[in-house]
């Protein structure tokens, strides 16, 4: 253990600690810019240097692990002047115009020119205006504003060891040092999956995602119009972050409302298209083992991959496509829900599809890419029109002057608007792979999964990757080739983590019959359209709320949900039939690797 | 020559001397005592930083790693310095010689000479003395052979950390200290880096004795210094001089009779003006690579600092904030004052932020600034102004 004195309070922490941890211990904050929980310590920005009694320089207290008997000053004169002339620099080489921003008043650097008042002193000589800053807007999902950018390189870390793809790099030296990509092209032509996690770690404005709040508006008040909206399961436990609750709290309710406040005609939710997946996926599962173990055809590609990330669709046809095969073929549940509101919906509403504008709320960047895929008309029409983060749908519901935290709580509309418990925790690592475990083993055997409370412990929790096995006995005559076999599954999140197992797939040192995967870390409560800021605790939180959710819902498994009974019976006929290969299910397409 | 000069001749003395026998004789010494010796010899590291090398070894020989790495920091880049250059190709068995010691002492087995990318002509040669050299090692049944690694033109990557950045086939940029490289260098392994003429130096200590050495230089810095002496001087190159010279000495015996300043340290370090050169000794306070150039009455001193700057605005490696945004707003910052859009008393501030730089830089090269920043300004305000 170590002893220290900061600010000359005593603190005893364990070796290896940063002056910044043991800082924090005593309640102390330092202002940090570079540093992020999630990634490891950069000590670039040195915002957050100290003093360190009889050393004549300042140490960087989060990369400066603490010594026996150091004395630290946090705030002494010498440290405020430091912090301060750091500050402006970096102003001086960012487009302060804070009223031009998105990120206005949700900006860690704005914050730090308030509380160091940069406004008091001489400003530096203004840098932007001798250098020719892009704006790059080409991405469906993602905005880079080289202007707005400090070069705390958090995006490249988090692209690097959060997502393992290094979409962005820190490129040239001295004044031209800046953030790019390969080659300095458009983040949309190269292997960037547009996952968002480096705009949910950006400190400033210069990592947005793409906004199509005004499209939506401008939707909602054509009167020739019909829009739906759905709402994807992550969405409602985390919303509330951004309109005044503590992370961890569910607002579904109060969602629905406001949302049938702005304007929108049918509030309807995704969950019920992941119910739908369930039962697509959850077959396809089961026929791609049949012919394995049954018909013995070489072809089948197993282990089966999820497909409900389109952040991990694109990183899997860049860097694996020999695992497109793998992936299930069902798309996503935004991507299912779009063609049906364009189609079913439409029919049982009388409406022309022509009129109806599809907007759907996502916890996700990469949905925007997706709906954009142009494969994605399989209903005659774009089946998804909008995407939006929800970043975007809660600065709508603030434009429409709406007081969230007093709104009444309101059910979804009828007609793709029923969900279940199994579609709720979709918004959670290891979500998917339990509404699939919970469905498939029952229409296999005809009894629920052998879980207390169908709640399938070993696939949840932040661990990066982990396995689970489910052994198949006494299954219902048709499924009795399961008869003994052991399910072997595993689940992934943030691509990193992906990379690591279908690396070891391919080397042959596992073997597993289902994967999941979630682009994002915890799934999609991590998602890149989701409020900022994030970290472990504020994921665990998320994640909580998304099991509770599941818990208060009377139904908690897709198969027994009343409108997926029914839309099998009035129109797709059967999971994986005619209708559904043409409406629910996709290809994939392999991309280059640079 | 002036009285406070002396010329030596220990670097250069010809390589007939046979360096390695020295390495020969030194792997028969007990260890410790090859370190004790370094030690008490006062040697300090000859690339800048001044670091005492004896202890550098000592912590290299008790770092614990199945692996360890010595590299010779061949990177010289700082404006005004050539003396490595001279080193490596009049005498680099010296150099290859006193790697060879620090392997013993260490347990490396494995060298690297981190070469500029600019002097890439001295490939070819240096390869046929490597060649002897790892033949030799064999010979004396030393585990440990040497090989060349090509730098590519950073001037950050003569930071050590970011010269081992660098090898690994990243972004040349310094790390974060600690952990320092002797616990965790090069792959994560313990590496100790030493300039050229340490190693050489430090040879000619295990040659020569502690004692003897000790007695050249002053209190403060022990020993010989190659200075490479450049700018307004008639006989510019490079030259062995005992440590503790006093700069008007310097002066009479290098400057063309006009000299008003000389740059001690290259651009990293300081610029002494006319009137100080009576009180100044080399060998006393902070340590030097041994660049010296000497201005004369030609010079615009506001030029010679605008010309410090670019390269310091080019060469940040950009990951630092002092550093980075720091270098540019110097420069323009002195620019400003000159054309007039600034008041001559922004100068000031401009002082104060390189003193900001200089405590709250991650790596040496933003610490650095100041020293010439403000030397310069202090010493010749009128002529940044006017």
């Amino acid at each position: 253990m170590i002893n220290l004195k900061i600010n000359n309070i005593s603190v005893t922490v364990e070796q290896d600690t940063t002056i910044l941890q043991a800082a924090k211990k005593l309640n102390i904050r330092i202002p940090t810019l570079c540093y992020h929980e999630d990634l490891c310590v950069a000590g670039n920005c040195r915002v957050c240097v100290v003093e360190q009694v009889g050393n004549k320089n300042l140490p960087a207290s989060c990369c400066t692990p603490v010594t026996q008997g150091m004395e630290i000053l946090t705030n002494s004169r010498k440290v405020r002047n430091a912090r301060k002339t750091i500050i402006k620099l970096l102003l001086s080489e960012h487009d302060a115009d804070c009223t031009k921003c998105y990120k206005n008043g949700n900006c860690e650097l704005q914050d730090l020119a308030k509380e160091y008042c940069t406004e008091e002193t001489e400003f530096y000589i203004d840098l932007l205006k001798d250098k020719n800053f892009t704006i790059d807007m080409a991405s469906p999902s993602i905005i880079k504003d080289d202007s707005k950018c400090i070069k705390c390189q958090r995006c490249v870390k988090t692209c690097a060891e959060i997502q393992g793809v290094s979409a962005l790099t820190a490129a040239f030296k001295g004044a031209d040092m800046k953030i790019s990509t390969f080659f300095e092209k458009s983040i949309s032509e190269g292997v960037c999956t547009t996952c968002g996690q480096c705009i949910n770690r950006c400190p400033t404005g210069a990592l947005t995602e793409k906004r199509y709040i005004n499209e939506v508006w401008a939707a909602i008040d054509d009167p020739t119009k019909h829009v739906v909206v759905q709402t994807a399961p992550a969405t409602r436990i985390a919303l509330g972050e951004e309109l005044g609750y503590e992370p961890g709290e569910r607002v579904t309710g109060k969602m629905v409302t406001a949302l049938k406040q702005l304007g929108f005609d049918s509030v309807l939710d995704t969950d019920f298209a992941a119910d739908l997946t369930i039962m697509e996926e959850g077959t396809e599962l089961l026929t791609r083992l049949k012919k394995a173990l049954v018909d013995k055809d070489p072809t089948v590609a197993l282990p089966m991959t999820t497909s409900c990330s389109p952040g991990w669709i694109k990183f899997c046809e860049h860097a694996f496509p020999e695992f497109l095969p793998n992936i299930s073929t069902c798309k996503s549940p935004q991507q299912m829900f779009g063609p049906l509101s364009k189609t079913y919906y439409a029919e049982n509403k009388n409406i022309n599809p022509k009129g109806i504008v599809s907007v759907s709320i996502m916890p996700c960047t990469a949905k925007k890419f997706e709906s954009d895929r142009p494969e994605m008309i399989d209903s005659g029409y774009k089946d998804v029109d909008y995407v939006l983060t929800t970043r975007e749908l809660a600065l709508m519901i603030k434009q429409a002057g709406i007081d969230f935290l007093k709104l009444e709580d309101s059910k979804y509309d009828p007609l793709m608007g029923v969900s279940t418990g199994a579609g709720a925790i979709f918004g959670a690592t290891g979500g998917v792979m339990e509404a699939a475990l919970r469905t498939a083993y029952e229409i296999a055997t005809g009894r629920e999964v052998p879980f207390e409370n169908i709640n399938i412990m070993p696939v949840r929790g932040m661990d990066g990757v982990k396995e689970a096995k489910v052994l198949f006995e006494n299954c219902l005559p048709d499924w009795s080739f399961l008869n003994g076999v052991e399910l072997s599954v595993v689940i992934a999140h943030g691509l990193a983590n992906a990379r690591q197992v279908l690396q070891s797939v391919k080397d042959g040192k596992a073997n597993y019959h289902f994967i999941e995967i979630m682009a994002c870390p915890g799934g999609c409560l991590g998602g890149g359209g989701q409020p900022i800021p994030t970290s472990p605790e504020i994921r665990q939180k998320r994640a909580n709320a998304t099991y509770e959710e599941d818990m208060n819902m009377p139904i908690r498994k897709s198969h027994d949900n009343p409108e997926i009974k029914q839309i099998y019976k009035d129109y797709l006929e059967k999971p994986l039939g005619h209708k559904s290969h043409h409406l629910l299910h996709t290809k994939y397409l392999k991309r280059k690797k640079y | 020559m002036a009285k406070s000069l002396k010329k030596i001749d220990i670097i250069f003395i010809p390589d007939s001397e046979c360096p390695y026998k020295v390495l020969e004789n030194s792997i028969k010494k007990n260890k410790e005592d090859i370190i004790q010796n370094l030690i008490d010899s006062g040697l300090r590291g000859r690339g800048g930083a001044g670091f005492p090398t004896g202890l550098k070894w000592k912590f290299g020989a008790k770092a614990k790693g199945d692996e360890k790495y010595i590299i010779c920091n061949a990177d010289e880049g700082e404006p005004g310095t050539f003396k490595d250059r001279k080193i490596l190709s009049e005498v680099p068995r010296k150099v290859f010689s006193g790697m060879g010691i620090c392997a013993y002492v260490t347990g490396a087995t494995k060298g690297f000479v981190y070469l500029r990318r600019e002097y890439k002509y001295m490939v070819p040669a240096l390869e046929k003395e490597i060649k002897i050299f790892n033949k030799k090692a064999i010979e004396l049944g030393l585990n440990f052979n040497i090989e060349i690694f090509l730098g590519s033109g950073a001037y950050v990557c003569g930071e050590e950390t970011a010269l081992i950045e660098s090898m690994e086939g990243k972004r040349g940029e310094p790390r974060n200290k600690p952990p320092f490289p002797i616990q965790n260098g090069y792959l994560g392994k313990p590496t100790i880096v030493n300039n050229v003429e340490t190693f050489v130096s430090s040879m000619m200590v295990c040659k020569m004795g502690a004692q003897k050495y000790s007695k050249l230089g002053t209190q403060d810095q022990h020993g010989s210094k190659l200075f490479s002496i450049s700018g307004d001087t008639p006989k510019p190159g490079v030259y062995e001089l005992e440590l503790g010279l006093n700069v008007a000495d310097f002066v009479e015996e290098f400057g063309d009779g006009d000299t008003k300043a000389v740059q001690v340290g290259g651009v990293a370090g300081f610029c002494i003006p006319r009137k100080k050169f009576a009180e100044q000794i080399i060998g006393q306070g902070p340590t030097t690579g041994g660049a010296t150039m000497l201005f004369n009455s030609s010079r615009s001193m506001y030029h010679v600092l605008q010309n410090y700057l670019e390269f310091f605005v080019e060469e940040s490696c950009g990951q630092c904030t002092p550093c980075r945004v720091g270098t540019q707003q110097l420069l323009k910052g002195i620019e400003a004052v000159k054309n007039g859009n600034k008041a001559p008393a922004y100068l000031d501030e401009l002082v104060k932020l390189s003193e900001t730089m200089k405590i709250s830089s991650k790596c040496g090269l933003g610490q650095s600034v100041a020293n010439s920043f403000a030397s310069i300004v202090e010493n010749f305000r009128e002529e940044m102004i006017y």
